[in-house]
């Protein structure tokens, strides 16, 4: 039974720099059986209790050591309609494989990517009720909350202001991390479910909730957190400063990379600047060297506090991306375009409310950088649209509050996702929507 | 898919389009604009709804690049892949008493919407102006709606010689003006402004910075207005003319030429 865990082969950082192809090719066959083989099968499976989406991990993993591919996938659908994305971008070494026994621990999500890109998603068929539930937004939140109304029924219509699906699978997290073809492939598996996605409509300009209301039994609002943060620091408007989501919707919804081909353009830079330690901010930086960059990272807090995915850091050290800690940006030069950024060290003192410890800036420490690019990712908020048009309670921050079961101060109307929380992580969004899903159902049940 | 069902040249390089878009049509008000994508490798650009009835919008643009070339060359039955709207704010409806609209190029199509709203409870000036007369579009219909019409061309090829700038200073002196609202070339805007700014007249300028997504997720179209950074698309794209940092506009909306050159020139190849 014991094997050696199964590790997959990986595109060469000197090649992947110059694509946007896939970093991890995932496992072949062999592989994801000999990895499934490691599984001990445990009579009380941690590793679910791990999983936001509460996979049958012990059965999909047994199917796949036994070949049976389809079956592996229908265990998963049973509970996450999206494999394909979770797969890949789930933070795993912190939910599932965290609380796996087996030493090292069974490689869940590579698993899970594996059924999910090779056995054939067939749609059941699904009694339907007469209920009709609109869905605003089609990023992970909308998707599972509309795949699991569907599951269940309903009539589902989303709506999308973009003109394509996906939310931040599509326009933030780029091809090498997430190929675009897999967040299509999902989507049309929630098509087939029959869920009716209506792209280009910007709900709170072409439709209020209000009128949605008067159509549908209930609406679950899950437009996300896409309102960049900026530094509020001299020169931030200069010529070449981008915030992360910009630069990453041009290069990955728009395919600016791929100019003039595709007609959007993005400027190339010698020397780019990020400013931010999450996901997003090595995502740009990713994105920057692939575009032919030298790129670095400025922190203001040290490396242990970054909240980006220890695997992408890894990555991005490996293309040979520089971090530069505990720095925090005081200006950006230039007279049209950016020249550089100034910084000053910061130094990391006590712990604040959230248990992280507060940097602050050492005096006399000021040091330059010198750059044509500047992306600042720093964070988003949740984009006021919405709340704009419909007196729906809204947080300090503009986030749309809502109880533990997702109700917002409108009666038959839900919203939960990045919208609720500010910006989290795709999992979490996809937990929220399969959770709000159960609770639309069963207070639409009660009446 | 959104259908065209109408193409109409209105003037050199200058073309009207009709596209179906119900929903957009039902909402669509003075000052709002749409995000049009042509097909699956196209950009998205921003252009002002300049009409609706109920089942179409019309659109006016001038063929300035890749885009508009390629937009101009589809015709009556035609698709283009993407319409979303209506986007940004419409414009305030009420009683400022004398309004002066100047206009310069292709935002004389922009105003048209506007001026027709205001009309009625408003006295409408409208100066309006191109370089030359074959560059000149929708003068009957501005004048059909204004209580008065000054044109101007660069050349003196149609109406006034001279800037619309030049008119305008001449109508201060003449008239009580209330409001002003100021829509075309980023520095013509600049420099009615300056001319308003100092006889302290309110103006608005509805500005045309690079959008990509036209729905506040990006920050491309930012600039500085009162000294706070503000999002034209979803803040705007009207803001107080006085307030605008508009040098500041002007160079981040030369940030693509380069790139926009190129773009022609793969194509010509």
């Amino acid at each position: 039974m014991e094997s050696e865990e199964q590790k997959p082969e990986e595109q060469k950082p000197e090649e992947r720099i110059h694509n946007f192809n896939e970093v991890c090719f995932g496992y072949t066959k062999e592989q994801a059986i000999k990895e499934a083989k490691r599984c001990l099968q445990c009579q009380l499976p941690l590793c679910e209790k791990g999983c936001p989406a509460g996979i049958s991990i012990k059965k999909f993993i047994k199917h796949i050591a036994d070949e049976e591919f389809d079956l592996a996938l229908k265990t998963i659908l049973e509970k996450n309609s999206l494999p394909g994305i979770c797969g890949r971008v789930c933070p795993a070494e912190e939910q599932c494989k965290k609380s796996c026994i087996s030493r090292p621990a069974i490689n869940i999500a590579l698993l899970e990517r594996f059924a999910a890109d090779n056995a054939e998603k067939i749609a059941k068929n699904i009694k339907k009720t007469c209920k009709k539930i609109a869905v605003i937004g089609s990023g992970p939140a909308g998707l599972a909350c509309s795949s699991d109304l569907a599951l269940m029924g309903y009539e589902v219509v989303v709506y999308e202001a973009l003109h394509k699906p996906g939310g931040v699978l599509t326009y933030g997290i780029p091809e090498f991390r997430l190929t675009k073809k897999i967040v299509m492939d999902e989507v049309n598996y929630i098509k087939k479910l029959g869920v009716n996605i209506k792209l280009n409509s910007v709900i709170g300009k072409l439709f209020g909730i209000d009128e949605l209301l008067k159509k549908y039994d209930a609406v679950f609002i899950a437009t996300g957190a896409g309102l960049p943060y900026f530094l509020g620091i001299e020169g931030e408007n200069l010529n070449n400063v981008y915030s992360a989501n910009e630069f990453l919707t041009r290069n990955n919804l728009m395919k600016a990379y791929k100019f003039p081909e595709y007609i959007t353009p993005v400027k190339k830079s010698k020397k780019t600047v990020v400013i931010g330690g999450g996901n997003v901010a090595v995502d740009a930086a990713r994105v920057a060297k692939r575009l032919g960059s030298d790129v670095t990272i400025i922190y203001r807090r040290s490396r242990k506090e970054m909240p980006g995915r220890d695997k992408e850091i890894k990555h991005a050290e490996e293309e040979g991306i520089e971090f530069r800690f505990l720095a925090n940006p005081i200006k950006i030069t230039g007279k049209h375009d950016v020249n550089g950024i100034e910084c000053i060290s910061m130094k990391l003192t006590k712990l604040d409310d959230s248990g992280r410890k507060i940097p602050m800036p050492v005096q006399g420490s000021e040091f330059k950088i010198a750059c044509n690019q500047v992306i600042v990712a720093i964070g988003q908020g949740p984009n006021p649209l919405i709340g704009k048009t419909i007196n729906l309670n809204t947080g300090k921050k503009g986030n749309i509050i809502a109880d533990n079961n997702y109700q917002t101060s409108i009666k038959n109307v839900f919203a939960g996702g990045d919208i609720t929380s500010g910006s989290a992580t795709v999992i979490k969004a996809i937990s929220d929507g399969k959770k709000a899903a159960k609770i639309i159902d069963e207070k639409l049940k009660r009446g | 898919m959104y259908k065209i069902r109408e193409k109409k040249v209105l003037a050199e390089k200058t073309v009207m389009m009709k596209i179906i878009a119900p929903d957009i049509a039902k909402k669509a008000k003075p000052g709002n604009f749409v995000m049009l994508r042509i097909d699956e490798k196209g950009e998205r650009i921003p252009l002002t709804i300049a009409d609706h009835d109920l089942k179409t919008i019309t659109i006016i643009f001038l063929v300035v690049g890749r885009t508009t070339e390629d937009l101009s060359k589809l015709d009556e039955g035609d698709y283009v892949l993407d319409v979303a709207g209506p986007l940004g704010n419409p414009i305030e409806i009420k009683n400022y008493g004398t309004v002066v609209f100047v206009a310069g190029g292709l935002g004389i199509a922009a105003i048209y919407p506007q001026l027709k709203s205001l009309k009625g409870s408003n006295k409408i000036i409208s100066i309006i102006g191109a370089k030359t007369k074959e560059l000149l579009f929708l003068v009957d219909e501005i004048k059909e709606n204004s209580d008065e019409t000054i044109i101007c061309t660069d050349d003196g090829s149609y109406g006034k010689k001279g800037f619309v700038t030049d008119a305008l200073k001449e109508l201060i002196e003449q008239e009580q003006i209330n409001h002003i609202i100021t829509i075309g070339p980023t520095i013509m805007m600049k420099a009615v402004s300056d001319i308003t700014k100092d006889k302290n007249i309110k103006t608005t300028a509805s500005i045309n910075s690079i959008m990509v997504d036209g729905i506040g997720m990006c920050g491309s179209c930012r600039v500085h207005v009162n000294n706070k950074i503000r999002f034209a698309c979803v803040d705007g794209p009207e803001f107080n003319a006085h307030q605008i940092d508009w040098d500041e506009l002007i160079k981040r909306n030369s940030k693509y030429k380069e790139e926009e050159h190129e773009c022609m020139y793969s194509k010509d190849k």
